[in-house]
């Protein structure tokens, strides 16, 4: 998402319990998840609410994808991929559903660095504020994104 | 079971194991519930014939949110005030991981009983996949 735009992000109970299966939190009853918090990572599933997220399929543009050729993006893609190298949650409150949060985001501090398994990295921070109808802030998200030259070596 | 303040000192350890054989199929299942369609976490295809991997891997917040559970499993999802991590290794389908959270402190702040924890997730080689902090509100 770019600077100064705002997502709404409407919290419902079902994407809770289907986020909660995805990472194995058993923790609340099918029964009882009405009313259950969202686990702490979940901010991050704002992605599904981003008109523009980048890392979804949309109708008519090309995708990075395998379909007949092991990427749908005419050559080679441009890099290895985006990977994701921190991530800090502060919450003032919890997540609920029923929630109905307004989620922009502010660039934060760019880096450098050298790495033997990767090549040169570029460190991108992001920092989103989810707010309530009447503007208090309800949870702070900073990402850190580093972006390789090539592969991680795996060795 | 919700631990309460009375029952927490520095030094406790807690550690679960966090999935055991991980498989591409919870990979898919994280895909569809964060939003992050990224194919190299679920199309073998592209990564090792276009982004030069050996297959596909985890979602860095697919692991972050498991290791979560060592916290939220003791404290209550609605009780996180802080909660942080660095990506140190990458995860791989097959992989079995244990999260381990260790109580730093347990301290006052606005009227609130609070628990600093350090938070890990390690692979069956040992190596650490996350790496960072957390910090809850108990029950007295």
């Amino acid at each position: 998402m770019s600077q100064d735009e705002k997502i709404i992000f409407p919290v419902e109970a079902t994407h809770i319990m289907m986020f909660r299966r995805s990472i194995g939190d058993y923790s609340v009853p099918d029964t009882g998840l009405e009313d259950a918090a969202a686990p702490p990572t979940f901010p991050r599933a704002v992605a599904q609410f981003d008109p523009n997220y980048f890392l979804r399929m949309k109708p008519g543009e090309a995708w990075f994808g395998s379909g007949k050729n092991p990427s749908g993006v005419d050559g080679k893609p441009g890099s290895s991929g985006g990977l994701h190298a921190e991530q800090h949650f502060e919450f003032v409150r919890p997540i609920k559903p029923g929630d109905v949060l307004t989620v922009t985001q502010k660039p934060g501090k760019t880096w450098e660095k050298e790495s033997k398994r990767a090549g040169k990295l570029l460190f991108e921070e992001a920092i989103m504020e989810y707010r309530d109808p009447a503007g208090e802030l309800v949870c702070t998200s900073r990402s850190v994104r580093v972006t390789t030259e090539r592969p991680v070596d795996q060795k | 079971m919700r631990l309460k303040a009375n029952e927490i000192s520095v030094g406790d350890t807690y550690e679960d194991k966090l999935v055991e054989d991980l498989k591409r199929t919870q990979l898919v299942m994280y895909s569809g519930t964060s939003g992050d369609y990224n194919p190299l976490h679920t199309d073998d295809v592209y990564c090792r014939e276009a982004a030069g991997y050996p297959g596909v891997f985890a979602h860095g917040m697919l692991t972050m949110g498991m290791a979560g559970r060592v916290i939220t499993d003791r404290f209550g999802a609605e009780n996180v005030k802080k909660f942080g991590v660095r990506f140190t290794n990458q995860v791989w389908p097959g992989d079995d991981l244990n999260g381990k959270a260790v109580v730093e402190a347990v301290r006052e702040e606005a009227g609130e009983t609070l628990v600093d924890l350090t938070v890990t997730a390690t692979n069956q080689k040992g190596d650490v996949v996350v790496s960072g902090y957390a910090t809850a509100r108990v029950d007295r």
